[in-house]
């Protein structure tokens, strides 16, 4: 699987000015008994403020791809670097957004201490940590939740505090992981609309995930494509839509649709290729 | 205004049947001559008579407890640590789990002779007892609490770098705090009979020492004002308890409630 001469490897993999870089990333799960490969070969990477769309068919080892990416699992061979650092262990300037906001958010804790929290672990200073707390809620639009427990917010709201969580940390790369999969559709148009504007705001660099092709056009400059586990890139396609994008417009420009029909019959292929019973 | 109201009611719910039984015992018992049911009244001015205008509250109710409060934190500590370790790893688990099984199985009761015999009838052996006694609940509701604590939730403290005491303090200990709670209030009513128990057994002071004197001294209503005193003190310490409970639990009910 390391073969130096991969032709994947041409695809960015090497870019010196990369901010996060994916090298021939590999992962085998070893069960009782049986052996499963999840993440076959699969190589990209981000410079500096990208924001770049992961898409794949259902069980295309995609949550998988994106715990290895966070260091929450040791990929079997290849690496991950981030600002020139390998990836061991959850690397510093890394924040996630998971998919189940309800259990990622700590329950026994307000708003307001759920997003200071990894700042005072971090170890910045109170004054500054007052500021990001307070500008980070106010980006998403929760200005007035400080005080309440996430319990006591709905879906978006509590995913709005997960997304703040994450800015205030001010991390080098955001990584989302399918985040609005469990919203409803108006709330996820919203939601979308503010990745995108923090995103443009920030400048940071973001890896978002998602299973929803709409959604993976509409919000990055790029989308990798993905095919079904054993996962390799089936392409990485650039968005040519520029960076104004709006719910109403961009989605019925031609060129959308263009870009939505590529990717779309690039996963019906990924489908038919996949093997029937692959897992995510 | 409804909240005095509804205050009034709540205290009705919770008062109406002890004073019921309460009066009902009073009456009922006014009369009565039998040598080992005294009057009530009887029972209330050896009450007053025995705890209230006498030292006793220095000499037997402070020592008892001191002895149930040392027992219950020396167990509440060892749980806690030992709880957390056999619940994060699933290896040490399997390994003490016949062991864990087998000393739960034991009656607490039965350690008082032996503990008698190894440390005589200081605090020791007492507190002892009912540390033994409070910590089986205590532990094997921490394991399950440890062992149940959310997945993403270690995810997030992983990514976000808490790790270690941190972690411990703001994950760990506090995902696991409605289990741990919950053996807790089952440790401290274990916690109560041993008390009274081992000081039946082996003791020159305390409450249960001053119920089971009164009793071979033919001290009757004394022996029922020991008993009544008992009552009211399990009471309170559960109120206290509850209390507790409301503090650290707050976020639970919300959440549980919300679904």
């Amino acid at each position: 699987m390391n073969d130096l001469n991969h032709d994947l490897r041409d695809q960015g993999a090497n870019d010196a000015d990369a901010m996060l870089q994916i090298n021939h990333l590999h992962k085998v799960y070893e069960g009782s008994g049986r052996t499963v490969e999840a993440v076959r070969d699969v190589s990209f990477s981000l410079r500096q403020g990208e924001m770049v769309c992961v898409v794949g068919p259902s069980g295309a080892g995609k949550t998988t791809l994106l715990r290895c990416i966070s260091g929450l699992l040791t990929p079997t061979s290849g690496e991950v670097i981030l600002g020139g650092k390998r990836v061991v262990g959850p690397p510093e300037g890394m924040a996630v957004v998971f998919q189940e906001y309800g259990r990622s958010l700590f329950p026994w804790m307000k708003v307001r201490q759920n997003v200071e929290l990894p700042l005072k672990e971090k170890g910045v200073p109170a004054n500054r940590r007052r500021t990001l707390v307070d500008d980070s809620l106010e980006a998403v639009g929760l200005k007035d939740a400080h005080g309440a427990y996430p319990w006591q917010l709905s879906g978006g709201m509590q995913q709005r505090v997960a997304i703040a969580r994450a800015i205030a940390y001010e991390p080098k790369v955001l990584l989302m992981d399918e985040p609005f999969a469990s919203v409803d559709a108006q709330t996820r148009a919203e939601l979308e609309d503010l990745v995108r504007s923090l995103w443009s705001r920030l400048g940071v660099t973001i890896v978002f995930v998602t299973h929803d092709i709409d959604e993976s056009v509409y919000l990055g400059e790029r989308v990798v494509v993905l095919s079904a586990s054993p996962t390799t890139v089936m392409e990485d396609v650039a968005i040519d839509l520029g960076d104004n994008r709006d719910q109403l417009t961009t989605r019925i420009e031609p060129r959308f649709g263009e870009l939505r029909a590529r990717i779309y019959a690039r996963i019906q292929e990924a489908k038919r290729a996949g093997r029937p019973i692959a897992t995510e | 205004m409804p909240s005095i109201k509804s205050g009034l009611k709540k205290a009705w719910t919770i008062f109406l049947v002890p004073i019921v039984l309460f009066v009902l015992w009073y009456t009922l018992s006014a009369g009565s001559t039998s040598f080992f049911f005294p009057p009530l009244q009887k029972i209330l001015v050896a009450f007053n008579r025995t705890w209230i205008s006498s030292d006793r509250w220095a000499t037997d109710i402070v020592p008892s407890l001191m002895r149930l409060g040392a027992g219950f934190l020396i167990a509440l500590v060892i749980a806690l640590m030992l709880g957390v370790l056999l619940g994060s790893s699933k290896v040490a688990r399997d390994y003490s789990e016949p062991v864990l099984e087998f000393f739960r199985a034991i009656p607490p009761t039965v350690m008082i002779p032996v503990l008698l015999v190894i440390s005589g009838i200081g605090n020791t052996s007492k507190v002892a007892v009912i540390a033994f006694g409070c910590l089986w609940p205590m532990l094997l509701n921490t394991i399950e609490g440890v062992r149940g604590v959310d997945s993403l939730l270690k995810d997030t403290c992983s990514i976000y770098r808490i790790n270690g005491v941190s972690r411990l303090r703001l994950l760990t200990l506090r995902a696991a705090s409605p289990q741990i709670v919950t053996g807790m209030r089952t440790g401290l009513s274990i916690g109560i009979i041993l008390m009274v128990i081992s000081e039946m057994f082996a003791s020159r002071d305390g409450l249960g020492f001053t119920v089971i004197q009164f009793q071979r001294t033919f001290a009757i209503p004394e022996m029922w004002s020991g008993i009544l005193l008992l009552g009211i003190i399990g009471v309170a310490l559960s109120l206290l308890m509850r209390g507790f409970e409301m503090v650290v639990l707050r976020w639970y009910e919300g959440a549980r409630q919300a679904g």
